[in-house]
């Protein structure tokens, strides 16, 4: 196959880092290339100046063998170059077919042609199997729809290499099933493909070749058939990684944590968890698996006293928790990783000392006579997890904003942990780190766990779940629709129950999730 | 690097300094106008604020009551609000002094005085605490509050004293607080008294609860990031009122030092804008304590050094008035003076 697309000797420099160093790339026609690297590896830099989002700094970009310049998208537009982004750029009270045709809009005698572009667009949805309803407003539909729907804008607009940068982030298991199977129609087609990802698991199972980038280079460009995970990992992180969690079986003790029949409305006063129970003994991880907004986040800050509880209890030891306020959840020894780590579990502006005891600083030895900060024991509180935590760089007088996720991810697990939990809110714990940092805080919660604490994690990454729970739960709509034991769990029937279908049964993406709006 | 500390990084203390010279750069184009020489009309500006005795008398009597509410404005801010209502907090906390002040006789001067100044920081905290109640509990911003409190605030003192406190013959104005509850000339002939001592002594204080206290924690994690304060179990709608409490009483503070210790009496909106301005000190004073200090002065030597230069030179005292609205809009371009010093560094 010839090469489509060149990029040879591309850097690009921003102030203070090179994001992208010397990449020189080719694609092949009708490949789907998969381009993959940690968070802050260059890859989206890359694809940016591939779609005229910036301008490299040096190098250049050939395109079926002739030199091309790329200063705009619409130049990248018109060589036949479209992107979806991972934020959709869609108008949500138009239609989707109005969506497509938005900035090139096909006119008849000076008006829009509406007619002919909704023929043209059910055309191109059919062709490609791309099943979106054109007519529907772009808000009502699914996201999975709204990805398509982006697809569709870029193969409207006649593009021959299309850019998927994270596609599958914001996408359920099966819906990740039917964009890999768009993309197959796609390659048969002949379009070419790039995909930006960093799950290794994914590039294995939809991609021909695959590059890997680590701090701003190229590591280098591998048949997928020819390479294995563990080798792309390794690529990935410049270093050998486990991706397999490394724990003992779970040892279950006496039961410490239990909720029954709980019920919670969010802010603005809609009912999100509809009768939940659960129970945790300690010593074991229990994983709540959901398509995220079916009620998750609102129980954990029930539990963890951020929002009221309407109906229900809450037990922690025997003892109720309910509506208790979060300061004397903590007090129980209840630790919480939250999933918003910017906007709940940091105060960015803080330095690393006043962020290690958010949540403590009412207690001895941080607060002494008279409501005075004891600054030598917040200083020593600090130095020592950032020490055993391995937070870098260990300046406990920096403000966290200017850490690196990892690190302002170790803060919190170095907080949360370093008052021995009896019970352990995990809620999304790796959410945006890269491989590195995921290994150990995964270590660090397995450690809690085998320590005695019981712990509750939640997350919408499937692999976490199945990786590191001792029993899994299914949430859905507000409640728990299956509970099993990791023996009996698998990817396929998590999926089926995470979309309201019973385990085992197979069911649709599209008129499910709906229903999950 | 960024640190969040309880000292000012050097940007933060830059910023400032520049949009100071950039102002008196701009205010010198005026002078030109005039057809005065801007270095003559400086001079004699600076010369009769910061050389001399009674001269640096007079600027830091005319920046105590900036410290004061300098420092309300930067304590609210500091809990993420922004008090516009400084204002009103001085008028109903002079008012509330005055009452102690004339209606009390006979008791020693170290039981009156501090009775006095002690009325009123309690008045302007309560008043400052209802828009705070209103934010806190029912969301109510409190830029539209406190502004309409400000007018509530002139309009009952204006009753107060034409009505039952009047005691002047035909100006609105109380009748002179006994001697024990004055607060002492230090300088004579200068306005300057013992308020200076009391708001060095607020500067301290301010810095040490901010940042050397449970209660300044929890108001500057409410101030940076109220869901992650309440995340960390601290109460956000506790400390805004809190917060807003302690912002009303250091401004009413502004009221009393002018009342005790400048006009002996209560005279109706004796005023000039000093809570206004307090927002402006507080700006350029970068919300710390310290920098409070110094805009004051600076602000104090303006107002001070305008009476020689408009009576030695013909630059209008207005020319100050224009100083200081240009150091406030340098202050508020951060970017500007950020470019600038960029520029330096490279070149």
């Amino acid at each position: 196959m010839e090469n489509i697309l060149e990029l040879k000797n591309i850097t690009k420099r921003f102030p203070g880092v090179v994001a992208n160093d010397n990449i020189s790339l080719d694609i092949k026609a009708g490949e789907i290339h998969a381009l993959v690297g940690e968070n802050g590896s260059g890859k989206s830099t890359l694809m940016n100046i591939l779609y005229g989002l910036y301008n490299a700094d040096e190098g250049e970009i050939y395109l079926r063998g002739e030199k091309t310049r790329i200063t705009e998208p619409k130049q990248a537009i018109d060589h036949g170059i479209g992107m979806v982004f991972q934020h959709f750029m869609l108008v949500e009270p138009l239609t989707v077919f109005e969506n497509v045709i938005l900035g090139s809009e096909p006119q008849k005698r000076g008006f829009i042609d509406f007619k002919g572009a909704e023929r043209e667009v059910a055309r191109l949805s059919k062709e490609y199997g791309l099943k979106v309803e054109t007519k529907s407003r772009v808000e009502d539909i699914s996201v999975g729809q709204q990805q398509r729907l982006e697809i569709l804008k870029a193969l409207y607009r006649k593009a021959e290499i299309l850019i998927l940068d994270e596609p599958t982030a914001v996408l359920t298991p099966q819906e990740t099933d039917e964009l890999f199977q768009v993309m197959r129609n796609l390659k048969e087609q002949g379009t070419t493909i790039i995909f930006i990802s960093h799950k290794i698991r994914e590039v294995m199972e939809i991609s021909d070749r695959v590059s890997v980038l680590r701090r701003g280079k190229l590591v280098g460009t591998k048949n997928t058939s020819a390479t294995s995970r563990p080798e792309l990992a390794e690529m990935m992180v410049g270093r050998e990684v486990l991706l397999e969690v490394e724990k003992e079986k779970a040892q279950p003790g006496e039961k410490i944590f239990s909720v029954s029949d709980l019920e919670v409305r969010d802010q603005r006063g809609t009912k999100r968890v509809k009768g939940v129970s659960l129970e945790i003994h300690s010593g074991e991880i229990l994983g709540i698996a959901g398509v995220e907004g079916n009620g998750q986040q609102e129980m954990v800050e029930a539990i963890t006293g951020l929002l009221r509880t309407e109906k229900g209890k809450i037990y922690l030891d025997g003892k109720e928790l309910q509506n208790l306020g979060a300061m004397q959840v903590k007090k129980k020894r209840i630790g919480y990783i939250p999933e918003d780590r910017h906007k709940r579990g940091l105060i960015l502006d803080f330095n690393v000392a006043d962020n290690m005891i958010l949540g403590f600083h009412t207690e001895p030895p941080f607060v002494q006579r008279f409501f005075i900060r004891n600054e030598k024991a917040i200083k020593e509180n600090a130095e020592k997890l950032v020490e055993e935590y391995d937070v870098r760089p260990p300046n406990i007088q920096q403000q966290v904003s200017t850490f690196s996720g990892g690190n302002q991810q170790k803060i919190i697990a170095a907080r949360e942990f370093s008052r021995k939990p009896r019970f352990l809110i995990c809620s999304q714990p790796t959410r945006g780190l890269d491989i590195g940092s995921i290994e150990f805080i995964h270590s660090q919660i397995i450690d809690q766990r085998d320590k005695g604490a019981g712990i509750l994690l939640v997350s919408a990454e499937l692999d976490e779940i199945l990786s590191l729970s001792d029993r899994i739960a299914v949430m859905y709509e507000g409640r728990i629709v299956g509970e099993m034991p990791i023996e009996e769990a698998d990817e396929k029937k998590l999926g089926s129950l995470m979309l309201g279908g019973e385990a085992g049964e197979d069911k649709g993406g599209d008129e499910v999730e709906a229903g999950t709006k | 690097m960024k640190l969040e500390q309880s000292s000012l990084t050097s940007r933060e203390i830059i910023t400032p300094i520049i949009s100071v010279i950039l102002a008196l750069l701009v205010g010198a184009v005026f002078i030109l106008i005039v057809g005065e020489n801007p270095i003559e009309a400086y001079w004699v500006l600076f010369s009769n604020s910061l050389i001399g005795v009674s001269s640096i008398a007079a600027t830091l009597q005319r920046a105590t009551p900036l410290i004061f509410t300098g420092l309300a404005v930067a304590f609210a801010f500091r809990c993420g609000l922004f008090n516009i209502g400084a204002e009103g907090q001085l008028y109903v906390g002079a008012m509330a002094a005055v009452i102690v002040g004339v209606s009390l006789s006979g008791i020693p001067k170290v039981i009156h005085l501090p009775m006095a100044i002690i009325a009123g920081m309690l008045a302007g905290g309560l008043w400052a605490s209802i828009p705070g109640l209103l934010k806190a509990k029912l969301g109510v911003h409190e830029v539209i509050n406190t502004i309409m409190m400000n007018f509530i605030a002139y309009f009952l003192t204006d009753y107060l004293v034409t009505g039952p406190f009047h005691g002047g013959r035909w100006t609105p104005e109380t009748a002179r607080v006994f001697p024990t509850a004055e607060l002492s000339r230090l300088f004579p002939p200068t306005r300057l008294n013992t308020g200076i001592f009391i708001a060095i002594a607020a500067i301290i204080l301010v810095y040490f609860i901010l940042w050397r206290t449970r209660f300044g924690y929890e108001i500057r994690a409410v101030g940076f990031n109220p869901t992650a304060a309440e995340y960390g179990g601290i109460s956000v709608s506790r400390n805004m009122v809190m917060a807003m409490v302690f912002s009303g009483a250091l401004a009413s503070l502004a009221g009393v030092e002018q009342i005790l210790g400048v006009h002996g009496r209560f005279i109706q909106r004796f005023s000039p804008d000093l809570g206004f301005m307090g927002i402006a000190v507080a700006l350029l004073g970068k919300n710390h304590p310290v920098g409070v200090f110094f805009a004051a002065v600076l602000f104090g030597a303006l107002r001070t050094g305008a009476a020689a230069m408009d009576r030695l030179t013909d630059v209008p005292r207005e020319l100050v008035v224009i100083i200081q609205a240009l150091i406030i809009m340098f202050v508020a371009a951060e970017e500007l003076t950020r470019r600038l010093i960029q520029r330096r560094r490279r070149a």
